[in-house]
């Protein structure tokens, strides 16, 4: 099994790499062979380019019928407190024009605070919480405003290569108002001395681009006697949609 | 100025207690009339079956509107909403159970198809367009290289469409980039 260093030299390479070609990239590589599992799980070929057309310019719909509040709150979901360091997660999910992203689904899924998922494969011998399953959905505001209340999930190892330790995260499922919105990522914490080891996180090789999936810890969220408070906004690729439909009214946007 | 898009990451290994929910792959219930079944099997460079994927589909009904309707995560078991989500199993067969999409405007009939797996750094987009397809009549299909066609077309079977996915090397599956991305 390939060692903590010699990754870390991949990764360096990697970066150095792209310092040098002076092109900014905003997504991660899905070539990115220090992740090992992704070697055989990638396109070699370019994405082949192509406008959204029919069902791809809408988005599905979910609503109070998909989602009960009290799913939102990761901390209640067992009869009892959870292990952990309480926090709220906040933010916003704007499109690639700002514009809030409204009622739509935000699906999270977490480590418990030892850095173990409920998960039937996740091994690591760190105890189970019977408090914390770890998952949460809500729907957005009218502001784009999501809101969870759960654990700090701890940083846990993986077998990428030996004493192979993910950062820790949260992960997020989002929809936009066009289907071609959709994604799922990772939420960071600030300073994280995993960040550099980490080949999943360092996928996105450009530095301001992997600022971006790391939360702020934000004061004034944080509750007195309760919990401590994070914010974190999230923006999704622009929508064609409302630009055709600007277009079709002589707009000049 | 436009905020920057935030980047995408894998799903991960552990999805599976959080995304997939009863009902999911089944936006009509089995046995309705006019069901058909769509499925086939993600696989990697190798050929080998991923069994850690996760394949969605958004889709118009039979007469070609889409619908904007809520319920995909608790069905009730007669609203159609267009939306579904399955897992893929230990032989990286995923498979849902759904109507024959009609056309949107101009176009041909296609399911729009996003795949995220565990090794897959970024969610990826394709179009699963029904067998009846004629490529030349379509804009996409028209500018994909003719030999990379059939990656996008379903293929029909007793009970409806068989869509494979094949994430890499040999008849590596059409992956879309859209304006902005």
């Amino acid at each position: 099994m390939d060692t903590q260093a010699e990754i870390s030299d991949e990764i360096a390479a990697l970066s150095k790499e792209y310092d040098e070609a002076g092109v900014v990239e905003t997504q991660p590589r899905v070539d990115y062979p220090p992740y090992r599992s992704s070697v055989l799980r990638h396109p070699t070929k370019d994405l082949h380019q192509a406008d959204p057309e029919g069902v791809e310019l809408w988005a599905p719909v979910f609503g109070p019928r998909d989602v009960d509040p009290l799913e939102a709150d990761l901390t209640i979901q067992r009869g009892g407190d959870p292990i952990g360091e309480r926090m709220v997660v906040t933010g916003r999910v704007v499109d690639g024009e700002g514009r809030p992203v409204r009622r739509q689904l935000v699906e999270i899924w977490q480590a418990n605070a030892g850095g173990r998922y409920i998960h039937q494969r996740d091994q690591h011998p760190a105890a189970l919480d019977p408090h914390f399953t770890g998952m949460g959905r809500c729907l957005t505001d009218d502001d784009g405003g999501y809101a969870f209340t759960t654990i700090k999930p701890g940083p846990y190892p993986w077998r990428n290569h030996r004493n192979a330790w993910r950062p820790a995260h949260i992960h997020f499922s989002l929809f936009g108002s066009e289907f071609t919105q959709r994604m799922v990522t990772q939420m960071y914490f600030p300073g994280d001395p995993l960040f550099a080891l980490d080949p999943i996180y360092q996928s996105i090789v450009d530095p301001a681009a992997r600022d971006r999936l790391v939360a702020t810890y934000d004061h004034d969220l944080t509750q007195p006697e309760w919990c401590t408070g994070y914010r974190w906004d999230i923006v999704l690729t622009g929508s064609h949609r409302t630009l055709m439909e600007a277009d079709t009214e002589g707009g000049d946007a | 100025m436009s905020p920057t898009p935030t980047p995408g990451q894998t799903v991960g290994p552990f999805f599976h207690y959080a995304l997939p929910y009863p009902g999911d792959r089944d936006l009509v219930a089995p046995g309705t009339p006019g069901a058909v079944r769509l499925h086939g099997t993600v696989t990697d460079g190798d050929g080998a079956p991923v069994p850690d994927a996760l394949v969605e589909i958004w889709q118009a009904d039979p007469a070609g509107r889409v619908v904007a309707r809520s319920g995909s995560l608790r069905r009730d078991g007669h609203t159609f909403t267009g939306f579904g989500r399955s897992s893929t199993d230990r032989e990286g067969g995923y498979t849902f159970t759904t109507l024959t999409p009609g056309a949107v405007g101009g176009g041909l009939p296609f399911f729009a198809v996003t795949v995220f797996a565990r090794g897959l750094l970024n969610r990826l987009f394709t179009r699963a367009y029904l067998p009846l397809a004629d490529g030349a009549a379509d804009a996409l299909l028209a500018s994909v290289p003719a030999e990379r066609r059939a990656t996008l077309l379903c293929r029909a079977d007793d009970r409806g469409f068989v869509f494979d996915i094949r994430l890499t090397g040999e008849g590596e599956t059409v992956f879309l980039r859209f304006p902005g991305q």
